[in-house]
Formats: structure tokens, C-alpha cells, sequence
């Protein structure tokens, strides 16, 4: 029985696969003729659908979410209770201290620079006769993985010295503009800056395509009506268009923060966290398994969550208030 | 393309008309024309780059740049067949098909089974509980990933499939309820009711009435899924073993591993990147309607 965990051959793997989801749907094909005769009493059925859910749910994320909680408040054992000094720690660790900046400027600038340039470019394609074709270009990241785009972007920004030919894009362009190509990876704080423009060119696409279907949705009348007024251009976009789809901007700007938070691969693949650009999301990785600080690594995560909370529940208020809009 | 379908409606004709020439003039200004180019060439000059350097000799890669082939046009499918040759690319390949297909059909179905019950099922501490798993949702997988490992340890299934599916299945569930549940609230209650009263019981209802309207929502669903589970990096990381790792961890290694080698990279990249692309561009509508489905209606 020990290929059912070992499997080695590729026919054994995809045995091993298929065999675990016949696993899956007779166990639910039992659950489900149980719950369904009749005559039971009510929490049956109930306790049959939502049942393995709940339970997944609770010993997946609930369980050993408050388990993190508690760990980070213990030593790297978990023997001895130390209240906060692994929070006193990273706050004042000049290499944490770095991590939370760097953290800080990536949810700054993410979630700003992808939105502006989705909208702007949702509306300057809107309507036009490429709209589709363009917009897929720009979504076209989102399909791909970070570690894909990570390596596009570090093949980019690939250095060779000033004597070589260069192979990397944005070197060339300086030789052609007649400077001196540069390390981009190597030198903080530019380099977090490098990262920072990937991540934005990964979630560009998911601001335009819900901010062109917001612009899609504003009435024609309130055009028409601005129009009659002789607003137009750029006037237009910032008097009409702009408040127009301000729910839906604040759910992308709220959406990409948190996609940002929890981001590691990024840096993870380019950078690996080194020469002063790991971020939270990437030294919670380092810390739990390359550095066997799983304590500091419970605190990272921790501090990660409380972060993303407040942006969640703001989240879902403005989703109640523009559903109570419409 | 659509022109088509506004023909039929011609008050709506003149409008839509009106509203595209008005676009034209506020927007075919040059400057904007230009600022829409730049940031299209922005977005794919980077990929298209790196497409053709996967085809270029080794010996050309290391010397010139990609944009050179334009004078100078060579190429080979040579780095595709030595990278599926290295290590274990062509195993991860695999492995990631073995760890996908069932980290996406099991959510699903566990997920319309939660979501039919919080949507159709009257019940006490309904809302109560879906606010639970609603609010479950915050957590950032980061946060479970220790304790998770460590229980996986203790049963003697760590490094296996069986984890990985199951931290997957876990890891989707609160989205995949959410969403489905979105999109099942929208189906008419007289339907259900109907049905009910015919003597359907729960399961007659769910896979006879429900299950044929909500295709288009599980295919929404089904893609995050499939996007999110190939393309994931973290839980490979943590929960696969290494001769089960998926694709994206491979090529991830190879990133610092293979350094200057940027033609075999490049090829190992792509293959990575074919299956999610052709899934999203031949399916870009449903991922769509589900984007805007959770991410704008909420």
C-alpha cells in the first residue's frame, strides 16, 4: 500500500490521483443517500451538506490560524511563554525593521499605480474597435504565474557590464539613451522599486477589467447630461467618470492591497529576499522554514493578518454600501 | 462583432452610436492614442521577449539581445527539448496536472453541497455560520501553514498528494462557497419550490433543477481554481515533496540555479505558462463574470 503515498512511476501517480477522487465521490455519494431519505429530522441533511465543509474549514484555517496566535507569543520551542518579545523583536531588528518598510512601500504603491493605469486605460480603450484584443494583452499577466512573470521581468532587467552587449531590455534602452546600465536587482532601495513594478504588472488587469465593466454600467444619461453641460476630456474623467466608479475603485484598491500583503513568490524568485527587498509575506517563508525561526515566522504571519483584517472588513462595508446604492 | 445584436434595437443604436463618437472625439486625441500604446507595449513587450528568446540558439542568447533576431532571424526548438530533458521539468509538468485536477473537483463539490445549504436550506445559525465562513476568508494562508505541516507530520502524510489536495481543497472552500452561493441565491426561489413541492428531495433538487443553471458559475469558479492552484508557489513549497513538486517550484529552483543558462529558462517558463494561457484565453468569459462576481458585486 505504500505507492498510495509513495507513488514513483507517472501511471502510479495518476492512479493514485484518480483513485482519490472516486475516494472522494463515494464518500460524498454516501453522505448525500444518508442525508436524503426521508423523514429525518432536519439538522441531518444540514449536517450532511454544510458538515464537511464547516469541518475542513475549521481544522484548516480556523484551528491553526489561533495555534499561529498562540505560538507567537512562545519561544522558538514552544516551551516557555515571552508575551511579546518576538513582536519587540522584528520592530526594532534593523533587518525586520526593513522588511516592514519595504511591506509598507509595496502596499503603497501596488494597489495606487495599478489602479490608476487600469482605469486610465480602461477608458482610453473603451468603445474603441481593438477594446477586446487590448484589453487581453493587459490581462494576459493575471493568467500567468508570479513565478512566470518574475522570471520575464528578471530576464528584463538582466545586467551585463557596460563593455558587453546587453541581453536584458531595460539596459539596452539606457545604452541606447547613452548611460550606464545598472545592477537593478542588486542596489536598494531602487531594486524594491524593480519588484514593486512587477507586481503591478501583474494586477493591472484585474483593475481594468472591473473598473471597464464599472465605466460600462455608468447610465447614459449622466453622460449625455454632462455633455449637454459642455463637459468633455479630461474633464469629463474627473468630474464624471471617476466619482462614477468610485465603489468599484475602492473594491480594487482593497482587493490588490491584499493580494499584495500575501504575495511572496515575487520576490522570493527574484530576489529571494536578498540585498534589502523581502517583504513580510517572503521573510514569514524564510523565517518559518530556511531559518528555523518558526516563533518569528508566527509573529510575521500574525502581524500579516492583522494588516489584511481591517482592509477586509472595510472591503465588504463599501460592498454593502454601493449594493445599498444600487 | 456586436454590431449585430445592436441592430435590432435602433433607439439604443443611435444612442450606443452617439456615446462611441463621442468617446471617439474626447479620446482619439493623440496623446491619449499614445498613452493606451505605450502602456499595451508595456504589458507584453516583456513576455514577447522572452517567447523568443525561448526559441533562440544557446549561443545567440548569451551574446545578443532577443530584439536582434528582427536583422538577424535564427531559431531552434532545441531549448525546449533539452529543458524537458533537465532535472525533473517534465515531472513537475505532470505532477502539476496530478496535484490540479483534484484540488479543483473537490472544492467545487464540497462547496455547491455548503453553498445549496446556506442558499436553500432553512435552518438555525444560518447566517450566523455563513458569516463565519465569509469572515474566514481573512486569513492569509501564511498564518496556517506551520501548524497545518505539523499535523500532517503526525499523521505520516507529509510530502504526500493527499496534503496537498487537501490544503488546497481547505485553502478554496471559503471562496468557492462565497461565490457559488452568489450565484445561487440569484436562481428564482419559485423553481426550488416547485420542485420541492413535486416531492424532489434535496439531492433531486440539487442535481436535476440546480446543477444545469449553475454550469456557467462552477466553469467561473472551476478557473480561479485550476489559475490558482497551477500557478501556486507557497503551499508546493510547504506541503509537496520533492519528486511531487509542481511545475512553478521547479522553474522557481531553476531561476537561481541555472543563472546565466537564460535559454533553457525561458523554455521552462513557457511550459509553465502554456496550459494556464490556453485555459484563460479559451475560457477568458467565464473567468470574467466570476471576477466580477466576487470581486466587484462581492
Amino acid at each position: 500500500m505504500l505507492w498510495l503515498l509513495k507513488p514513483e512511476t507517472l501511471p502510479e501517480k495518476f492512479a493514485v490521483m484518480i483513485l482519490a477522487i472516486l475516494l472522494f465521490a463515494l464518500v460524498m455519494g454516501l453522505v448525500l443517500a444518508v442525508v436524503d431519505r426521508p423523514k429525518l429530522p432536519k439538522w441531518v441533511p444540514v449536517a450532511g451538506y454544510l458538515g464537511p465543509a464547516v469541518l475542513l474549514i475549521t481544522f484548516g484555517l480556523l484551528w491553526p490560524g489561533m495555534l499561529t496566535i498562540k505560538n507567537s507569543f512562545f519561544s522558538r520551542t514552544g516551551a516557555d511563554f515571552v508575551g511579546l518579545e518576538n513582536y519587540v523583536r522584528i520592530f526594532t531588528d534593523e533587518t525586520f525593521v526593513t522588511v516592514i518598510i519595504n511591506t509598507l512601500l509595496w502596499v503603497a504603491f501596488v494597489p495606487t499605480i495599478a489602479t490608476a493605469l487600469g482605469l486610465v486605460y480602461a477608458v482610453l480603450v473603451d468603445r474603441t474597435r481593438v477594446e477586446k484584443f487590448a484589453k487581453t494583452l493587459i490581462f494576459l499577466p493575471m493568467a500567468i504565474s508570479m513565478v512566470g512573470a518574475s522570471i520575464i521581468w528578471k530576464f528584463v532587467y538582466e545586467y551585463k557590464p557596460a563593455s558587453q552587449p546587453q541581453i536584458g531590455l531595460m539596459n539596452q534602452v539606457m545604452v541606447w539613451l547613452g548611460l550606464e546600465p545598472q545592477q537593478w536587482l542588486l542596489n536598494p532601495p531602487l531594486n524594491t522599486f524593480m519588484l514593486i513594478m512587477v507586481m503591478i504588472w501583474i494586477q493591472a488587469g484585474f483593475a481594468m477589467t472591473v473598473l471597464s465593466a464599472a465605466i460600462k454600467a455608468i447610465p447614459d444619461e449622466i453622460i449625455e447630461a454632462a455633455k449637454v453641460d459642455g463637459v468633455t476630456g479630461m474633464k469629463l474623467f474627473w468630474w464624471v467618470t471617476v466619482p462614477s466608479v468610485r465603489p468599484a475603485i475602492v473594491v480594487v484598491l482593497t482587493t490588490i492591497a491584499m493580494g499584495t500583503l500575501k504575495a511572496f513568490d515575487v520576490v522570493y524568485t527574484m530576489t529571494g529576499g536578498n540585498f534589502n527587498t523581502s517583504i513580510i509575506a517572503n521573510e514569514f517563508y524564510i523565517q518559518s522554514f530556511n531559518q528555523g525561526q518558526p516563533q518569528i515566522g508566527a509573529a510575521l504571519a500574525v502581524i500579516l493578518f492583522v494588516m489584511i483584517a481591517p482592509i477586509i472588513i472595510y472591503n465588504v462595508r463599501q460592498m454593502r454600501i454601493s449594493e445599498g446604492e444600487r | 462583432m456586436s454590431l449585430d445584436t445592436r441592430v435590432e434595437t435602433p433607439r439604443k443604436l443611435t444612442r450606443k452610436e452617439q456615446r462611441a463618437v463621442d468617446s471617439k472625439t474626447r479620446l482619439s486625441s493623440p496623446a491619449a492614442s499614445i498613452i493606451a500604446v505605450l502602456i499595451a507595449i508595456f504589458w507584453t513587450v516583456p513576455t514577447a521577449g522572452l517567447l523568443i528568446t525561448s526559441f533562440r540558439p544557446a549561443a545567440d542568447v548569451r551574446r545578443t539581445g532577443w530584439w536582434t533576431v528582427f536583422v538577424d532571424p535564427e531559431f531552434t526548438t532545441k531549448n525546449y527539448v533539452d529543458v524537458l530533458g533537465t532535472s525533473n521539468v517534465a515531472d513537475s509538468f505532470f505532477n502539476s496536472f496530478i496535484i490540479t485536477i483534484p484540488a479543483v473537483l473537490i472544492p467545487i463539490m464540497l462547496a455547491l453541497l455548503a453553498a445549496y445549504a446556506f442558499a436553500w436550506i432553512d435552518f438555525r445559525g444560518r447566517n450566523a455560520l455563513f458569516a463565519f465562513v465569509f469572515a474566514l476568508q481573512v486569513v492569509p494562508i501564511q498564518v496556517t501553514l506551520i501548524p497545518l505541516l505539523s499535523q500532517y507530520v503526525q499523521w505520516g502524510l507529509d510530502g504526500t498528494f493527499w496534503t496537498v489536495w487537501l490544503s488546497h481543497t481547505i485553502f478554496g472552500l471559503p471562496l468557492a462557497i462565497f461565490l457559488l452561493h452568489n450565484f445561487m441565491k440569484e436562481i428564482p426561489r419559485s423553481l426550488i419550490e416547485a420542485a420541492r413541492v413535486d416531492g424532489a428531495g434535496h439531492v433531486r433538487v440539487f442535481f436535476q433543477v440546480l446543477l444545469p443553471l449553475l454550469v456557467p458559475a462552477i466553469a467561473s469558479f472551476a478557473i480561479f481554481q485550476f489559475l490558482w492552484v497551477w500557478n501556486d508557489l507557497l503551499v508546493a513549497l510547504v506541503f509537496a515533496g520533492p519528486e511531487y513538486s509542481p511545475i512553478t517550484r521547479v522553474i522557481a529552483t531553476l531561476s537561481g540555479s541555472f543563472g546565466s543558462r537564460w535559454y533553457l529558462l525561458a523554455a521552462g517558463a513557457f511550459v509553465s505558462m502554456v496550459v494556464p494561457m490556453v485555459v484563460f484565453l479559451s475560457l477568458q468569459r467565464y473567468f470574467v463574470r466570476g471576477l466580477l462576481a466576487g470581486g466587484v458585486k462581492g
